[in-house]
């Protein structure tokens, strides 16, 4: 199945080996008819990932298409609205593995309707396989894949020129192709780019070299895929620990769970807490397979530190020489993936690192149009549309630019009426906070030890929410509650309801 | 330093996913099937709350025809771990008759699993389910969410999922919708038999080749612990080498021929195994998109 055994190794040399093997997740895009899910279903068979029940069922799926060879596509469509439309909808992960790495791809349709799609691929992979179709070179779908692979922070892209074999394996084609992309990457300087000839249907420099194409020295697709370096930035950056859970099973014990998104730990190491400041060190890092010495991006613990800091959920640890940015006003880049049109003036969640906050979308500073990359003036963002937009966040936020960390520089945005996710953000900076009409009508005082607000609607704190805790435990969070009531005096007021106060 | 091996990211994603759910619901609980990918999710839980205790109940919804190893097995390895475990049947289905025989087994399924697993999340009042489905092993999943929405009737809109972008989850619901998550998404067959290997997790021993009394039909090896699998003429149990690949209820669940006694022998097995792992499950193939229709009516 998924593993080729080397010939030659026994097995437990094997089980040894697979233990240490790595994983590399990618994402592949490409236009309609670029053979993409051929060029994966490819990926697949050759390894071996293919069961024959699998092939069996696909093979007889084929009949009412086209029935002869085996529709690779077929193995990826998972959806029976796509195989009955022989188009793909949605992003869907698919496994494969070999003798060196272990792979995880993201396959994403290629219309134009689902950059969104794209963009979710696209988020959690480390590498991009951009198709081109040899008879119709660079198109303009291949800068919007480029651009969003960038856009992302992917920044290794493989450009597979696929479909050679239609054009005689030609190495000029190849060479026009490559020349001209290379002219469209030029505005990715952290890209890295890889240029391979292939024919998916055909197997040419897919999973072996192709004797086809004899003028072409690089490695195969699959060679490359094994052998790109992975993970290396993330561990060398600067230390960042978003508190997922504060762990108190008992009174000696208070940790603080959660993963490190970048950089390195150790026990002694000086840390800074966010958004409160205050200083201390790391006392230990503890898991279930025993306390470590050292732990690095990825990793999953528990984190207890030298002094009893009051901490909780959406808190930062972080390393106290390098410290993220802090504002209420905030600048990124947003990706809009709902039919309803974004609303400026209108508060929506925000979820970012393991918080969830308002906050209000302010201004649509531009769209881009992901074919041309020019700027467009606009007061919305449709489905699918990218731009950049300044929101106010009703706590402070401490994050990081996206370019620095993926992370910590990326949330969503989630409409609160119907709980769906809007969009996609990418951060990019600070902003000032603009003023604001002050809040008619609402008052706010401690009844009972309950802090309670008033309005001319009457509503007031959900007792016992977790916005009234905080409001009564952190004077930092109610100044936050205030801040954030100020914020709503706009224009969700009116229809605020008592559930709309709950942080 | 070297970059971390696949297990080890698997293994810190998941934990993250626990996390999240225990962070951000009301009233999470686990999905336990009692299967090898159970067993996996419950060696996460407990690392993911170490040194605290598990913090979710487990939900079995047991349709009255598991395997009698597996019932031995769930109670003996829970009560060891110390798990607060709750059991939930359709009676008045298994009362009316209900069995893949005499009812067929998408009725049957429907009744005394996706009924009863409705009900069972609807007695516990719990909002969120965690539960061990990979993407690999069937296509209609490999386009599931990690988090998962289900409107109030606990069915899934295939065609209307929240986008999920990065490790952030939106678990954000309205009283009485619920989330199903599957913190092993992105696991496949080999990674969890690799895992229960490394980790020497315990496994229901049907898993395990051993003789055991089979009818042979064809190509399939039936198990014949319930008294209602019907018989063809002339056919006699015989005693077959042969282990479980994966586990459902014992009328449905073939047993393939194999000699694998142990995890290393299963894994060696897995490497020259053509056929996918489901391919036993008789209810994966009662028409085309099967597994697709069941979870939009509300199946796991």
């Amino acid at each position: 199945m998924a593993t080729l055994v080397a010939p030659t190794e026994t097995f437990s040399a094997f089980l040894e080996r697979e233990k240490g093997k790595d994983l590399l997740r990618f994402t592949t895009a490409g236009s309609v008819d670029d053979g993409k899910s051929t060029l994966i279903g490819r990926l697949l068979y050759d390894s071996r990932s293919v069961y024959d029940d699998q092939l069996e069922s696909v093979t007889k799926a084929s009949v009412g298409r086209n029935a002869g060879a085996i529709d690779f596509s077929l193995l990826t469509d998972g959806l029976r609205a796509e195989r009955e439309q022989g188009i793909t909808i949605d992003v869907a992960y698919r496994y494969f593995a070999t003798p060196r790495r272990k792979f995880i791809i993201a396959d994403t349709p290629g219309h134009e309707q689902y950059t969104r799609n794209m963009v979710t691929g696209a988020s959690t992979a480390e590498l991009a396989i951009v198709l081109v179709d040899a008879r119709k070179g660079v198109l303009v779908q291949s800068r919007r894949h480029s651009y969003i692979a960038g856009l992302l922070g992917i920044e290794r892209v493989v450009i597979a020129v696929n479909k050679m074999d239609l054009v005689g394996y030609d190495e000029a084609v190849f060479t026009a192709i490559e020349k001209d992309f290379r002219a469209i990457l030029a505005r990715f300087p952290n890209v890295e780019p890889y240029f391979v000839p292939v024919s998916a249907l055909a197997g040419d420099n897919i999973v072996t070299r192709s004797s086809n194409m004899p003028w072409f020295k690089g490695p195969s697709l699959l060679e490359h895929l094994e052998t790109v370096p992975v993970g290396m930035r993330v561990s060398t950056a600067a230390f960042r620990f978003p508190v997922q859970r504060v762990v108190r099973p008992n009174q000696e014990f208070r940790g603080y769970a959660g993963t490190i998104v970048s950089g390195t730990v150790r026990p002694g190491d000086p840390v800074t807490i966010l958004p409160s400041g205050r200083e201390t060190t790391v006392a230990s890092i503890v898991t279930f397979d025993g306390d470590l010495d050292q732990a690095s991006a990825g990793q999953s613990v528990t984190l207890t530190l030298s002094q009893e800091i009051d901490l909780s959920r959406g808190d930062f640890i972080v390393s106290s020489e390098q410290l993220p940015l802090k504002s209420h006003g905030i600048t990124s880049t947003l990706v809009w993936l709902n039919e309803k049109p974004a609303e400026v003036g209108k508060r929506y969640r925000i979820k970012h690192a393991g918080r969830q906050d308002w906050a209000i979308l302010r201004q649509i500073d531009f769209r881009l149009n992901i074919n041309t990359l020019e700027q467009e003036a606009v007061h919305t963002l449709e489905m699918n549309a990218i731009g950049q937009a300044t929101l106010e966040t009703a706590r402070v936020l401490c994050f990081d630019r996206y370019t620095d960390n993926r992370v910590t520089g990326s949330f969503i945005l989630i409409d609160p009426a119907t709980n769906a996710t809007v969009a996609a953000g990418m951060l990019t900076g600070t902003a000032e906070t603009g003023t604001v009409a002050p809040l008619a009508g609402i008052a706010w005082h401690l009844r009972d030890g309950a802090l309670v607000l008033t309005s001319e609607q009457g509503f007031s704190i959900k007792p016992g929410s977790t916005g009234e805790r905080l409001a009564m435990e952190d004077p930092e969070a109610l100044e936050a509650l205030r801040h954030m009531l100020r914020r709503l005096g706009i224009a969700p007021f009116a229809s605020a309801t008592e559930s709309d106060f709950e942080i | 330093m070297t970059a971390r091996s696949h297990l080890q990211q698997l293994e810190a994603e998941s934990i993250h996913i626990m996390r999240e759910v225990v962070a951000e619901c009301q009233r999470p609980v686990l999905l336990y099937s009692i299967g090898k990918d159970s067993s996996v999710l419950l060696r996460l839980a407990q690392k993911a709350f170490y040194p605290g205790p598990v913090p979710f109940p487990l939900l079995h919804i047991d349709t009255g025809y598991k395997f009698k190893e597996m019932i031995e097995f769930r109670d003996r390895y829970t009560a060891e771990l110390g798990l607060n475990l709750i059991v939930h049947t359709n009676r008045a289905a298994l009362n009316e008759g209900a069995n893949p025989f005499n009812w067929g087994t998408q009725r049957c399924c429907g009744a005394l699993k996706t009924t009863a697993l409705l009900d069972g999340l609807r007695n516990g009042g719990f909002d969120a389910a965690i539960g061990g489905a990979r993407r690999d092993e069937e296509r209609s999943r490999a386009k599931e969410r990690v988090f998962s929405f289900r409107d109030q009737r606990g069915q899934w809109d295939p065609r209307n999922q929240r986008p999920e972008l990065w490790n952030i989850f939106n678990t954000r619901i309205h009283p009485g919708e619920s989330l199903r998550v599957f913190p092993l998404s992105n696991w496949t067959e080999f990674d969890v038999w690799q895992y229960i290997h490394a980790e020497d997790i315990p496994i229901v021993p049907l898993y395990l080749a051993k003789p055991r009394l089979m009818l042979e039909r064809g190509d399939s090896l039936l198990p014949i612990e319930q008294s209602i699998v019907p018989r063809q003429p002339g056919e006699e149990p015989k005693l077959v080498m042969c282990r479980m690949r994966s586990l459902g209820c014992s009328p449905c669940t073939g047993a393939i021929r194999s000699e694998a006694d142990t995890v290393p022998r299963i894994i060696e097995e897995l490497v020259t195994m053509r056929r996918s792992e489901r391919q036993n499950r008789v209810i994966d193939h009662d028409q085309d998109g099967s597994m697709e229709i069941k979870k939009q009516e509300g199946y796991f």
